[in-house]
C-alpha cells in the first residue's frame, strides 16, 4: 500500500489562485465517456453528449465521446451513435479485456487516453459503473470531481457545476480552478436527451489499452443479469404518479397505485415513504432516489424539498395535491389542487376510468 | 485478519430545520449521527471478523464531537478506534479526504497489516460516494464498490468473493487482499452491543491524531489546501416563473375536483388522453 507519485507541485490555496498552472493550458476540449455495458449504450451517454455540446460550443472546442469496450457490433454501434448525438471525434478503445467492466482496466485505460489527449472536461453518468470510475479516476489523476450535477455551465472559461446540497433548499456551484481535466458526474435523466442526426459523422481516433488480462488483479466470475420483474422503469415511464408521507399511511399508498393503473402509470415516492417502508428502495423519486422526466407527474402529499425537486424538475408537466397553500411544491408545480390527497386520489382514479372509457368506445 | 472501517459522523437530516426567511440551514444544535449507510460497513466488518478471525478498527476524520461516533461504533463490538482530528483538515473536498484517510490507513496498516477496508456507499450530507475509491486508489487496494454480499475470504487472508451491484445485473467478483469495499444500504442488520460492549465503549481509549501523528508529510494535501474543487456560491433554487395554477376546490367535492383538474390537464395537452390510451392498451 503505497501513495502514488502525487500531480506537479498544487497551488497554495486553490480558491485564491485565478491564473491555471502553466502545464495545464494544452488541456482542451469536452470529453463525454460512453458507458457501453454487454453491448448497450446507457442513456445517460447520449444525454451527457447534449449537455457537452452546449458547453463545447460555448468554449468553441470540440466535442469528444470515448467508447471502451470488446471489439464488435455493439461497440461499432456505439461508435456511430455517438456521432449522431452529436460528437466530433471519437475515441475508441477496443479491447477483448474490457468485456466486463473492472475498475482497474477502466481506470488505467481512460487515465492513459487522458494523459495523451489532454480534455479540459469530462463527463460520466453518476450510474454505479460511472461512480466507481469517476472516483477512482480523479484520484490517480489528483483532480476535482463534482458529483450529481443538476447543472453545468461554462463561466469565465471554468466549468460551473451545480448541485444540491444538504438540509433541503440551497443549491451549490462547484468549479475546478486550478487542476485539469475537470470531472462531473450527472444522473440518469437529469439531461434532455439530445435529438439523434441520422447519417451525421465525425472523426474516430483509435487508442491502444496496453493491459493484458494477467495485470489485472479482479476476476469476474459471473454476471447474474436482473431479471425483469425486478426492474422498475420509472425512470423512463411517460407518466408517473408519486406519494409522500401526506398519505399518512401504507395503506394508503394504494391510492396512488390504483391511479397509476388507470393511468398507465408507474409509481413511486419521495424518501421517507421509502424509509417508512411503504414503498421499494428502487421507487424512490429525488435526489438519492431515480431522477424521472415524464410527460405527466402527479405528486400527492409531498412537500417538495429541493432533494426531491431535483428528480422531477424534467417532467412537461406537474400537477400537485397537497393540504397546505404554502407547500414549496406548488412553487415548482404547473397545476395545483389544495386538498386531501386521500380523497383527491380515489376521485381522480374514477374520473379518469370514465373519462377513458368513453374516449375508447368513441374509438 | 485486521479490517478498517472509515466512518463520518454527519448531522441526523432528520432534524434539519431551515430557516424559514433566510432559507439557510440551521446547523446549531441538530443533533449528530454515525452516516447510516456506514452503519452496513460496520456491521459486515464485524461479521467478517466474527467469521474468519481478527480485529476491526474504525476511524473517522472530523472535529473532536466526533469520538461520540467512534464511542458509538466501540459498543457495537469494534476492537479499536482513531479519531483523525487536525485543524488542518478543515475544508476537505473528496480528494483531501481520502488523502488523509489513506494515510492514516497506512499507518494502522504499518502497525497490523490491514486486509480490508471498509466504507459506507455514500455519505448523507456531502453525498458523493467518491472517498472509497479515492482511499482504494491511493493505497492501489482492489476496489469494490457497491457490494451486496461476502460470499468468501480465503481463511489465509488472500483473497475474497463478493457480490457486487453493477448496472443492470450483479457481478460476483474474485479478488486478491488487501481491498476496499463500499457496501451496500440494507444487505445486512446491524446487530445490538452486548452489555460488556457498551461497558467498553466508555472507558476504551480512543487514538487521537494530528495530522503529523497520522504520517501527513505534506500538508498541503489535506483541507482547504489540498482540494481541487471550490464551492463558489450557495443560492437557493429559481422559483418558477408563475406560480402553480391552483384548482379552485373550495366548497366542492372531490368528485367535482377531479372532473375539473382532468379537464384543464387535457387542455394543455390535447396528446395527453392519446398518450394514456395508448399506455393502457398493453395491459
Ligand atoms: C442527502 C439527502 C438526500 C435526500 N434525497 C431525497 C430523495 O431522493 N427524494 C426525496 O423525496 N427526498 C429526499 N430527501 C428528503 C427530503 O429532504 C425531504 O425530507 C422529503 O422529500 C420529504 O418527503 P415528503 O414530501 O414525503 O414529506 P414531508 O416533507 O413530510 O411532506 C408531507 C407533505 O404532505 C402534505 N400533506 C399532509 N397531509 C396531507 C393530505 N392529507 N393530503 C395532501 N397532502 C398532505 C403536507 O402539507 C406536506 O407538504 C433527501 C434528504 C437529504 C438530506
Ligand atoms: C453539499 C456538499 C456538496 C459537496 N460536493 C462535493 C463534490 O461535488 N466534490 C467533492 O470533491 N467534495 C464535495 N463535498 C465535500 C465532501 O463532502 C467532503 O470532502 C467530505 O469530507 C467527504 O465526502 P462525502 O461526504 O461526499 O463522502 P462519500 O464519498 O459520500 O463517503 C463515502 C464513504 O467514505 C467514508 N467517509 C467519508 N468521509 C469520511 C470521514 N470524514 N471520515 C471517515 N470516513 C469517511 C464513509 O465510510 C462514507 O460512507 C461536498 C460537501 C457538501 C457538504
Amino acid at each position: 500500500m503505497t501513495e502514488k507519485k502525487a500531480a506537479p507541485a498544487a497551488p497554495t490555496r486553490a480558491s485564491a489562485k485565478k491564473e491555471l498552472p502553466e502545464h495545464f493550458k494544452d488541456y482542451k476540449h469536452v470529453w463525454v465517456f460512453i458507458e457501453l455495458e454487454r453491448d448497450e449504450v446507457h442513456s445517460v451517454s447520449w444525454e451527457l453528449l447534449g449537455e457537452g455540446r452546449k458547453l463545447a460550443d460555448t468554449l468553441k472546442v470540440d466535442l469528444c465521446a470515448v467508447v471502451m469496450g470488446p471489439p464488435g457490433e455493439g461497440l461499432e454501434k456505439a461508435v456511430r451513435e455517438s456521432w449522431g448525438y452529436g460528437a466530433d471525434v471519437t475515441y475508441v478503445v477496443a479491447d477483448p479485456i474490457l468485456a466486463d467492466y473492472r475498475t482497474q482496466s477502466y481506470t488505467e485505460g481512460l487515465e492513459t487516453l487522458i494523459n495523451t489527449h489532454k480534455p479540459e472536461i469530462i463527463l460520466l453518468g453518476a450510474t454505479t459503473l460511472g461512480r466507481d470510475l469517476a472516483g477512482s479516476l480523479a484520484t490517480t489523476l489528483k483532480t476535482g470531481l463534482t458529483a450529481d450535477c443538476t447543472g453545468l455551465e461554462i463561466d469565465d472559461g471554468s466549468l460551473a457545476a451545480t448541485r444540491p446540497t444538504f438540509g433541503g433548499t440551497l443549491l451549490c456551484t462547484i468549479y475546478t480552478l486550478n487542476f485539469r481535466p475537470q470531472m462531473a458526474t450527472v444522473r440518469p435523466r437529469v439531461m434532455a436527451m439530445p435529438d439523434f442526426t441520422e447519417g451525421r459523422s465525425g472523426k474516430r481516433i483509435d487508442f491502444p489499452l496496453n493491459i493484458k488480462e494477467n495485470d489485472i488483479i479482479t476476476k469476474v466470475l459471473e454476471f447474474i443479469p436482473d431479471t425483469t420483474s425486478d426492474k422498475v422503469n420509472l425512470a423512463y415511464a411517460d407518466i408517473v404518479v408519486a406519494g409522500g408521507m401526506g398519505l399518512g399511511s401504507a395503506a394508503n399508498f394504494q391510492h396512488v397505485m390504483d391511479l397509476a393503473r388507470v393511468l398507465g402509470a408507474d409509481y413511486g415516492g419521495s424518501r421517507p415513504t421509502v424509509q417508512k417502508g411503504w414503498i421499494p428502495a428502487e421507487r424512490q423519486i429525488g435526489q438519492t432516489g431515480k431522477t424521472i422526466r415524464p410527460k405527466l407527474y402527479i405528486a400527492a402529499g409531498i412537500s417538495g424539498a429541493i432533494q426531491h425537486r431535483v428528480g422531477v424538475e424534467g417532467a412537461d408537466m406537474i400537477l400537485a395535491i397537497n393540504s397546505d397553500p404554502n407547500a414549496p411544491i406548488f412553487e415548482f408545480a404547473h397545476y395545483g389542487i389544495v386538498g386531501d390527497a386521500t380523497q383527491i386520489l380515489p376521485a381522480l382514479t374514477k374520473a379518469f376510468e370514465q373519462r377513458l372509457s368513453k374516449m375508447r368506445k368513441a374509438g | 485478519m485486521h479490517i478498517v472501517v472509515c466512518i463520518k459522523q454527519v448531522p441526523d437530516s432528520a432534524q434539519i430545520r431551515v430557516h424559514p426567511v433566510t432559507n439557510t440551514i440551521m446547523r446549531q444544535g441538530v443533533p449528530t449521527i454515525i452516516n447510516p449507510y456506514d452503519l452496513f460497513a460496520l456491521e459486515e466488518a464485524l461479521r467478517v471478523r466474527d467469521r474468519f478471525g481478527g480485529k476491526v478498527t474504525v476511524l473517522t476524520m472530523g472535529p473532536p464531537m466526533a469520538e461520540d461516533s467512534l464511542r458509538k461504533a466501540l459498543g457495537y463490538g469494534v476492537d479499536a478506534a482513531v479519531l483523525l482530528t487536525d485543524r488542518a483538515f478543515a475544508g476537505s473536498d473528496t480528494l483531501a479526504t481520502s488523502f488523509a484517510l489513506a494515510t492514516a490507513i497506512e499507518k494502522l496498516h504499518q502497525e497490523d497489516p490491514v486486509h480490508i477496508v471498509f466504507t459506507g456507499k455514500q455519505t448523507i450530507d456531502g453525498d458523493t460516494a467518491q472517498v472509497g475509491p479515492g482511499i482504494a486508489q491511493r493505497l492501489k487496494l482492489q476496489q469494490l464498490t457497491y457490494v451486496s454480499a461476502i460470499r468468501d475470504v480465503d481463511s489465509a487472508g488472500k483473497s475474497i468473493t463478493v457480490e457486487r451491484r453493477a448496472e443492470g445485473g450483479t457481478q460476483v467478483l474474485k479478488t486478491t487482499l488487501p481491498c476496499l469495499i463500499t457496501m451496500l444500504e440494507g444487505t445486512n442488520t446491524l446487530r445490538r452491543g452486548s452489555m460488556d460492549d457498551v461497558f467498553r465503549a466508555v472507558r476504551s481509549e480512543v487514538r487521537t491524531w494530528s495530522a503529523r501523528d497520522a504520517g501527513v508529510e505534506d500538508i498541503t494535501k489535506c483541507g482547504l489546501r489540498g482540494s481541487p474543487t471550490v464551492v463558489k456560491k450557495v443560492f437557493a433554487p429559481q422559483p418558477r416563473m408563475e406560480k402553480a395554477q391552483q384548482i379552485d376546490a373550495l366548497g366542492k367535492s372531490p368528485a367535482e375536483i377531479a372532473d375539473e383538474t382532468i379537464n384543464m390537464l387535457f387542455t394543455a395537452s390535447n396528446q395527453l388522453g392519446d398518450d394514456i390510451l395508448k399506455l393502457t392498451e398493453a395491459i
